[in-house]
């Protein structure tokens, strides 16, 4: 088999109904942050779990490494129980795990070069070995010139570089991304994503992410996790859980895109049913090949001259093209029948949202 | 001024240095495990131990808490145990010395919780023993506040030591009162606090520029 072909139905991190409570302190009550987890990690993918704040993702990204160990059920790293490890087993563990966080957490007192150094230093690599390994790091990162600076010296998004090579300095064979760029304005969020996307890619790296931001599990998940109050409420190929969400959790997270929601002056005229005169407001889904075709001029062409367009989107999900668009057409039974004609012509997914005058 | 009084004020000034150097780098060398210790020995931090981490603290309050002239005679035998007398230079380094442990490990202490939280959870997840974490991460992000608190706790060992004076230590302080006070030489009294202001600046400045020259937490250049 190739090696760089993922091989997604091979397993790196696997919850098994995995349960956290914390125990009660002062005045806050026990509380239970993660209810009965269970989901795998596939080897080499990039997997996203997505949930709002206080949902509990990063008490499941701790779980991984064993910052926080489990209530009950079992979490294992490449088949490895992590709550079953002695302190030096976990020691051992997190050297193979590489974390990157929020805050980027780099020594103020360390160079460049220092922080990418220390977990090698920690691992008691000799200077030599740790000279050889930094330097190409820096380079991955695009950060060799700076190797001299300290982090006060340098943007939001190159300390995330300098996260991520020193993350990967131990040569570990996961990384946990915990909300990675959610201090990061979106230019530099796109870039740090694409740098992800590579390391993926070229080192065959595994990388668990959890962020609150749907744009972020568009750009690089291959698969995703919907966790909402401490449960897994929907999960799947990344793609499949944009064009089909389930959960109302998933659809509300979702609604923050752009180009998925209506413009407020037609979500305000929306009525369930129509009367005498209405247009009908309906979203198409497209996909594949479909999104590449010249669908608006075909439907303009089958419906009348009397379609117009509301919203729309044309998007990449997880490597795939989609597209949605959401149109006004006259809800007589003459049009609509013509347009619904077209729709299943065309293999297209609609949504009757409502009726505008 | 006569020859003689100089030479008074030299020896004195030597004496003063001898005491807080002598004083501070015990001091400083025994408060700084102590600081620590408390600031990685509560419950869920590095090396949890509540219990010893509370007694540790009542200690060091309770020292502090002591003003130093009680602190100087309740420790009299323990001085004359150590260095054989109780009055003079010598004998006044060890109630400045005890006094500079709780003070020192109390600043050291508040340098080292002052740390983000983050890059002790970054460390541990690179796979540090709590050991590398103290000595690879706390100490060196905490050495600029560390040189600070060194700095305050000598200028404070400085005023200390002129205490000392009054229960026959030795030193500037000493000789302000022997002279200044009881033979009506505000002259040499004048001189006394110009020096001492003279060691508390020069102390100050220098450690607030190798504090500077340590903190990397800012830009500049
Ligand atoms: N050590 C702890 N003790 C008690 N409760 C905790 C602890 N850590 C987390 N929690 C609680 O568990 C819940 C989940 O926390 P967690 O940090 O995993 O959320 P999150 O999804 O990462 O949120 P955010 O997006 O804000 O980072 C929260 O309600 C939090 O208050
Ligand atoms: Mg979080």
């Amino acid at each position: 088999m190739n090696a760089s072909v993922p091989v997604f139905d091979d397993v790196t991190v696997a919850f098994q109904r995995v349960s956290k409570r914390f125990a009660a302190s002062g005045e806050s009550g026990a509380f239970t942050a993660l209810n009965n987890v269970d989901l795998n990690v596939g080897r080499g993918s990039i997997t996203g779990i997505i949930g709002r704040s206080g949902a509990g993702k990063s008490t499941l990204i701790r779980l991984v490494n064993g910052l926080e160990k489990p209530s009950s059920g079992k979490v294992l790293v490449d088949g490895v129980d992590v709550g079953a490890l002695d302190e030096a087993g976990l020691r051992n563990l997190r050297r193979s795990v590489g974390m990157i966080f929020q805050h980027f957490n780099l020594l103020s007192s360390h160079t460049v070069f220092g922080n990418v150094a220390l977990p090698l230093e920690i691992a008691g690599m000799d200077r030599r070995a740790i000279e050889a390994r930094v330097r190409p790091l820096l380079d991955l990162v695009g950060l060799a010139d700076k190797h001299a600076r300290y982090p006060a010296e340098l943007s939001g998004g190159q300390k995330q570089r300098i996260g991520i090579a020193r993350a990967l300095a131990t040569e570990p064979k996961l990384l946990l991304s915990d909300e990675a760029t959610s201090a990061l304005d979106p230019e530099t969020t796109q870039s740090i994503l694409e740098l992800l996307k590579r390391i993926n890619a070229e080192l065959g790296l595994t990388v668990l992410l959890i962020t609150h931001e749907m744009e972020v599990v568009k750009a690089v998940t291959s698969d995703v996790a919907v966790i909402d109050k401490g449960e897994i409420v929907e999960r799947g190929h990344t793609f499949d859980v944009f064009t089909h969400p389930k959960h109302e959790t998933t659809r509300a997270l979702l609604s923050g895109l752009p180009g998925s929601k209506l413009p407020d002056a037609v979500a305000r005229g929306l009525k369930p049913a129509p009367s005498a005169g209405d247009r009908a407001v309906v979203r198409l889904t497209f996909f594949g090949a479909t999104a590449e075709r010249p669908l608006v001029s075909q439907l303009i062409k089958s419906v009348g001259a009397e379609v117009n367009i509301i919203a729309g989107t044309i998007d990449e999900i997880g490597g795939k093209p989609y597209g949605s668009l959401v149109v006004a057409y006259a809800a007589d039974a003459e049009t609509s029948g013509r347009a619904e004609r077209f729709f299943t012509e065309n293999g297209l997914v609609t949504e009757v949202l409502g009726y505008v005058a | 001024m006569s020859p003689d009084l100089l030479l008074l004020i030299a020896k004195a000034t030597f004496d003063t240095l001898r005491m807080v150097a002598i004083a501070g780098l015990i001091g400083s060398l025994i408060g700084l495990p102590i600081g620590i210790f408390l600031a990685t020995s509560g419950k869920g931090e590095l090396f949890p131990a509540p219990n010893i981490n509370r007694i540790v603290g009542l200690i060091v309050n309770a020292t502090r808490s002591t003003p130093f002239i009680i602190l100087v005679v309740a420790i009299i035998p323990f001085t004359r145990l150590v260095t054989g007398t109780s009055i003079g230079t010598k004998a006044a380094i060890v109630p400045l010395t005890i006094a500079t442990i709780p003070f020192f490990a109390r600043l050291v202490e508040a340098a080292i919780r002052d740390i983000d939280k983050g890059l002790i959870e970054a460390a541990r997840a690179m796979g540090a023993t709590p050991t590398q974490i103290v000595f690879k991460v706390l100490l060196a992000e905490a050495r600029p506040a560390l040189t600070l608190a060194l700095t305050m706790t000598i200028v404070s060992l400085i005023g200390y030591s002129a205490m000392v004076g009054a229960v026959g230590g030795g030193g500037l302080g000493d000789l302000g009162i022997r002279y200044g006070y009881q033979r009506f030489r505000p002259d040499v009294m004048l001189i006394v606090v110009v020096v001492l202001i003279v060691l508390v600046q020069l102390v100050q400045s220098a450690g607030d520029r190798l504090a500077r020259r340590f903190d990397k937490r800012s830009r500049k250049n």
